[in-house]
């Protein structure tokens, strides 16, 4: 009993004791350990390089410098909210919780708490509606437009019907691999496509027996919500049991570097879903390889540099970047508060231009945010990678989803969402 | 000077029998008590709530349950993630089913739910035993985390599979849900603990912890001289699983608030409250709360300490923490094999002839 207390008042001191900081702080609810470290780390470095770059070229956004506090939580529940409860005293303007789990986790949370969360392409897909999830956003893309998209894809690629084929999904089984399967039922009917269901369990090493199926059904297209050591192992399986690669499509999150590269030629023509632009050709990607990796300054060893996942990191931080400098505007200050940056993510718009002026022209379509709708743009492209040449390169154009799938899906989930939680509706 | 029996006289049954003899212990326990009911809840904040109190009082309780089981009744257990998951969904379905019923006597039937299943798992312990005995628990730990992800009345048919907590009231003040303070939820967590701690220790010093005990050390000789090893094995389990079925409700509906069965509740979970129970102390319930004390705050200081106060780089500082927990862990069971509870025993010894060594 006296450890007991001893440990606690020492917990309690330390905790106490941790330093309060007067800049933007953002914290970074990363995963460089455990089996999603993989797609985890490239991430957790484009993000905090690229507010590095934005703290040692301009001083930070209106002359306030942004803290990115990284927070380990190994893609663990438990240490997320361990993570949340630390860093939300120090004036977390936003969380960006990297993990569908830990999402669901934040959401009462947060919102309770009156701190934004941005889901960026995970999480809870409803969130879309934002007369029901006020603190919450979900851009630039949703799982279900994903769903809807790669179905769209296919369709094309089957000459514009999918009557009488068969699809499989290749799903994490988790809050996160579960999310596409309503919008894929309901799109399996409206285009008389069968539907074949096949989980893979935590953390995803061990897919014989899905793959032996597929072999056995030979679906016509297999996608894949898959994330970590899961991705590796199932493009692997498909090398082995020689599916046609350029059938097999994977989320936005079964798309990297990381996912191909082990399984070597095999992977050659493997296609995944994608929200931002694949490379290194944007100024301002190479100005974070000038001015932060070879000065020194990187987050990581900056092997990452460049790849999709760093990219997405990128592209998190610039527009979290730009919801910050439209927030200092709206309010007139530099240090602004959570609040002021939720109504800022509200009335975001990065347009086309404003890509350009950062230096990521092209890199992603532009986004305009309003108070009923949390998402924009809702665009998925297809990549597809190059195992000779070592690149990912856009096989598509941004599509849209099936609004017509997908849009009443949203509106009836969230709206169970408020009546559960007695949720007064906004945006009136 | 500490811890002396002498001038210390007992004139009833009452007072020889009871938990604490030694008017020291017993004074330190009351403090304990004043201290964590009187003074804590006072100034305790969101994060020691959240990240320190709150998992070790849960964890507390599900290394009581498994101690009971495993400690008293060396029954080897591997499945209790899978009985949390069994009290945990047994809380949601009875949060959402009957939403006006207290949420205190929710967290209880769950409890006795889960020792229903308990029972029913703990039927082979009475042919098999010990490694063989250990596998059909793991079995049970996989048949429960497989059945809550397919079977989609369990998660109300909700589209992620996640069940979360609505918002529940005790005496008016909110106890699940987001809108809670740091002091209801410990204190709520608080009282279930120490009822468990209470009833805990005082079955194993009763008939039923010694017939317990009786099968533990030897199931033939405990046969012979009269103990019913199927009365004995079952009482066991389901008193086990009774308490870690509390734990798994506390633990989702208080402490996590949204729960995916897989990942909170999967093999790692049993590994966890199994070391809890091994490095406090088989058979003790210090030992379960020592062992818990050790495995939950034992990471966080050593967060604390690496990424706030030195600075280190996250990753560097998650991966010392399992080389450091781990080798703590080693060092531990080489030095002091019955855990922390003995090391305790140990000083209390010295602390009775203190100052005078011999």
């Amino acid at each position: 009993m006296k450890l007991k207390l001893a440990s606690l008042a020492l917990g309690a001191l330390m905790a106490a004791a941790a330093p309060a900081l007067a800049d933007l702080t953002i914290p970074a609810l990363n995963y460089r350990t455990g089996p999603y470290a993989p797609s985890g780390i490239p991430y957790a470095d484009g993000f905090s390089d690229y507010m590095t770059l934005i703290n040692e070229r301009d001083g930070g956004v209106g002359g306030e410098r942004i803290n990115v506090l990284e927070c380990e939580t190994a893609y663990n529940t438990e240490k997320g909210v361990e993570c949340y409860e630390q860093t939300k005293g120090e004036g977390a303007l936003v969380y960006i919780p990297q993990s569908t789990g830990i999402t669901y986790q934040l959401i009462p949370k947060a919102s309770a708490d009156q701190i934004p969360i941005w889901s960026v392409a995970y999480g809870r897909t409803s969130a879309v509606n934002g007369k029901v999830f006020e603190w919450v956003f979900n851009l630039p893309v949703t799982y279900w437009d994903g769903a809807s998209v790669a179905v769209k894809y296919a369709m094309e690629q089957e000459g514009g019907s999918l009557e009488g084929k068969k699809i499989a999904l290749v799903y994490h089984n988790s809050a996160y691999g579960k999310e596409p399967i309503r919008t894929l039922e309901a799109l399996s009917e409206k285009h008389g496509f069968e539907l074949v269901l096949l989980p893979v369990d935590h953390p995803g090493q061990e897919q014989k027996a899905q793959w032996l199926q597929i072999r056995r059904e030979r679906p016509d297209f297999v996608f894949m919500w898959g994330w970590g050591v899961m991705n590796q192992v199932a493009i692997q399986e498909a090398a082995n049991i020689r599916y046609p690669m350029d059938k097999f499509i994977g989320v936005w999150w079964s798309g990297s570097e990381a996912d191909v590269v082990p399984v070597g030629e095999g992977a050659d023509g493997y296609k995944s879903l994608t929200f931002h632009g694949a490379g290194t050709d944007f100024p301002a990607l190479q100005e974070i390889k000038t001015q932060v990796i070879d000065a020194g300054k990187g987050a990581g060893d900056g092997t990452k540099w460049g790849e999709v996942g760093y990219n997405k990191g990128v592209y998190t931080a610039a527009v979290v970047a730009e919801a910050i400098r439209h927030a200092q505007e709206m309010a007139g200050t530099a240090s602004i508060t959570p609040v002021q940056f939720r109504d800022a993510m509200e009335t975001l718009e990065v347009t086309d231009e404003e890509f350009e002026a950062l230096g990521l022209g092209g890199f992603a379509p532009a986004i305009s945010l309003s108070c009923e709708s949390h998402s924009s743009p809702r665009l998925a492209a297809v990549q597809q990678w190059d195992a000779e040449a070592g690149t990912w390169t856009l096989v598509s154009d941004y599509m849209e989803p099936d609004f017509e799938i997908v849009d009443p899906l949203i509106e009836e989930d969230s709206m169970a969402y408020a009546d559960e939680n007695g949720i007064e509706l906004r945006c009136d | 000077m500490f811890y002396r029996e002498a001038g210390d006289f007992k004139t009833s049954y009452i007072d020889d029998g009871q938990t604490f003899p030694i008017r020291f212990d017993r004074y330190r326990f009351y403090a304990v008590l004043a201290v964590a009911f009187l003074v804590v809840p006072f100034i305790v904040g969101d994060y020691t709530a959240n990240a320190i109190l709150l998992p070790f009082l849960i964890y507390a309780i599900a290394a009581i349950g498994l101690n009971i089981l495993t400690g008293y009744c060396g029954q080897v257990s591997l499945g209790t993630g899978g009985f949390m998951a069994v009290g945990a969904y047994a809380c949601y379905k009875l949060m959402t089913a009957f939403p006006e019923v207290s949420i205190f006597i929710h967290v209880i039937l769950s409890g006795g739910v889960t020792a229903a299943v308990g029972v029913l798992f703990g039927l082979p312990s009475l042919r098999i035993k010990g490694f063989y005995l250990a596998v059909a628990t793991l079995a049970a730990q996989f048949f429960l985390v497989w059945l809550f992800n397919r079977v989609p009345w369990f998660y109300n048919y909700s589209a992620s599979g996640q069940i979360s907590a609505p918002e529940r009231e005790v005496f008016g003040v909110a106890v699940t849900g987001p809108h809670t303070e740091a002091w209801a939820t410990y204190l709520f967590c608080l009282v279930f603990c120490l009822g468990t701690g209470l009833v805990a220790r005082n079955l194993t010093r009763g008939t039923l912890g010694r017939s317990w005990m009786a099968i533990r050390d030897m199931d033939i000789a405990a046969e012979i001289i009269g103990v019913n090893p199927l009365r004995a094995k079952l009482t066991a389990f389901a008193v086990s699983s009774f308490f870690v079925g509390i734990a798994g409700a506390l633990f989702f509906a208080v402490y996590l608030g949204a729960v995916e069965v897989g990942e909170v509740f999967g093999i790692q979970k049993s590994f966890l409250v199994l070391f809890m129970i091994i490095i406090g102390g088989l058979g003790s319930i210090f030992g379960s709360f020592a062992g818990a004390a050790f495995l939950v705050l034992l990471p966080v200081i050593l967060k604390l300490v690496g990424v706030n106060l030195l600075g280190f780089p996250t990753d560097i500082v998650a991966h010392f923490q399992l080389i450091i927990v781990g080798s703590l862990i080693i060092l531990f069971l080489v030095l002091e094999p019955h855990g922390i509870a003995r090391l305790w025993n140990v000083t209390r010894e010295k602390l009775r002839l203190w100052p005078f060594p011999h």
